[in-house]
């Protein structure tokens, strides 16, 4: 088996090519999965029983919350392959991944705590997800500040690759930690443990957003990642050509 | 000053082991350099003391400030004590990690610890041993007191201190992957609690149940398993990260 592939992939001029070619095939689908999902989530789904039309809300929340963890994961195994490997696209990604998950963790935040307002009657609940996602961003924030932090690319990227393993590893832990203390101190009064199925009508709707979200998220990187890669090799020979062709 | 006694008795003890095998050998002088690396550390700080006991005035004064800002009725300090001790040490151990790199750092020492040939993480295994020995043990020694203070009953001691001790091994371990992240920056203070606090939470999570636990007169055991868990898991993993930040730092 040949793995010439696996190699283009540390280039260059050849993920800036391939990211452009992929980038449609990407958020089209993205698109009109979203704008779907959101119609028949938002419209045509019937109204829950008990939480009303505040439910749905959660066709937002949930794929954000989703993104904000998918999002640590790529940019945490994308670091821990530049840092082994030495490879500079890795870091691109890693670096490109952390504004987008930042911003779908704070996009979870809000809207988990407007769908709070009507359902627990307070903005904010010390519930362990909340909480959870909450360090998630302090998370990101640290890694965003720990690359800003630093002048050099290459040093920027060596070190907050680190952090981003370091980070990686921990999440379960801090997951775990916070559901345990949350078990200790709060009555099980919010969240009911065992949710009744969703009907199709709700469900349906739901994977559309999350797949929707997903693919939003792959051509989002794919267009940062260009960004990235024009930043990094802006005295690079190969881009003088390609902007030309 | 005395890093040129580095490299001395670690030849000596290879040259002692003699007809060891060869991988004694070999290993015998990553642990000797570990332990010079430790007293050097101890032995350089106490020639600074008042370095060594400004974090426990900041934990003192953390602990100080809950009687004046809530109400200094003991039954309801008694209640608050837990949080306030362990959001007290995990502040004062953050403080602390200044000390931690800064000066070895500036003079150079760092890199010659990473050209000496022995392996970098043990060596940075014992720096944060030594910055253990020389913060985390004598804060837990003074949280026992500072609990006191906030009307904590004398039979809850001992788990506080066990609890402190633990906890704080896991601390100073957190401390030194973000302080060797952060060694090049000129102004790292606000971003080093940015890195250390989200890893840190953990710890304080069950730091404070188990103290809760002790001062409620319960079986704080559970908690204090969790807590030298975490503090296997980074005794094992921290000091490889370290390393890697600070090569990463000096390059």
């Amino acid at each position: 088996m040949s793995w010439t592939w696996f190699h283009k992939l540390a280039s260059p001029p050849y993920v800036y090519k391939l990211a452009a070619r992929l980038t449609p095939w990407f958020a089209w689908p993205a698109a009109l999965l979203i704008l779907a999902g959101l119609y028949a989530g938002l419209v045509l789904a019937p109204p829950d029983y008990q939480q009303g039309e505040g439910f749905r809300i959660i066709y937002v929340h949930a794929p954000s919350a989703w993104l904000s963890i998918m999002v640590y994961v790529v940019m945490g195994v994308s670091a821990a392959i530049g840092l082994i490997w030495r490879i500079k696209v890795a870091h691109a990604v890693a670096a490109s991944c952390a504004p987008v998950g930042a911003s779908f963790t704070v996009a979870a935040l809000v809207t988990g705590s407007l769908w709070g307002k009507p359902m627990w009657g307070t903005f904010w609940e010390w519930d362990p997800r909340l909480t959870s996602e909450l360090i998630l961003l302090f998370l990101y924030l640290g890694y965003l500040g720990l690359r800003a932090g630093f002048d050099d690319t290459q040093r920027a990227d060596r070190a907050s690759a680190l952090l981003a393993v370091v980070g990686l590893v921990n999440v379960p832990i801090i997951h775990y930690s916070v559901t345990w203390w949350n078990s200790l101190h709060q009555a099980p009064s919010v969240m009911r443990v065992g949710k009744p199925a969703m009907p199709a009508a709700m469900l349906t709707p739901l994977l559309m957003v999350l797949l929707g979200f997903t693919l939003f998220f792959v051509a989002l990187l794919l267009v940062r990642l260009r960004a990235e890669v024009l930043r990094r090799e802006r005295t690079a020979s190969w881009l003088r050509e390609a902007l030309r062709a | 000053m005395r890093s040129a006694g580095l490299s001395a008795p670690a030849s000596s003890v290879a040259v002692a082991a003699g007809p060891v095998s060869r991988d004694a050998a070999a290993s015998a002088p990553a642990l000797t350099a570990a332990c010079l690396a430790v007293s050097r550390d101890l032995a350089l700080a106490f020639r600074r003391r008042g370095q060594l006991v400004q974090p426990l005035a900041f934990f003192v004064l953390v602990t100080l400030l809950f009687p004046l800002a809530v109400s200094p009725e003991l039954a309801r300090l008694r209640s608050i004590a837990p949080g306030v001790l362990w959001v007290a040490a995990l502040l004062a151990s953050l403080l602390a990690l200044e000390f931690l790199f800064r000066d070895d750092a500036q003079d150079g020492t760092l890199e010659q610890y990473a050209l000496s040939g022995q392996s970098l993480t043990w060596l940075m295994f014992a720096k944060t041993l030594a910055h253990w020995l020389l913060t985390g043990l004598p804060l837990s020694i003074v949280a026992p007191f500072a609990a006191l203070s906030l009307g904590v009953g004398p039979a809850a001691l001992p788990g506080i201190l066990a609890a402190m001790v633990v906890g704080t091994v896991t601390l100073s371990l957190i401390g030194a992957i973000a302080a060797a992240l952060t060694l090049g920056m000129k102004r790292s203070g606000v971003l080093l609690a940015l890195l250390t606090l989200p890893l840190s939470l953990p710890v304080l999570i069950c730091g404070a149940r188990a103290t809760e636990l002790a001062v409620s007169g319960n079986a704080y055991l559970a908690p204090l398993e969790l807590l030298a868990a975490l503090a296997v898991l980074a005794v094992t993993l921290a000091p490889l990260a370290a390393a890697a930040a600070v090569r990463i730092s000096l390059e």
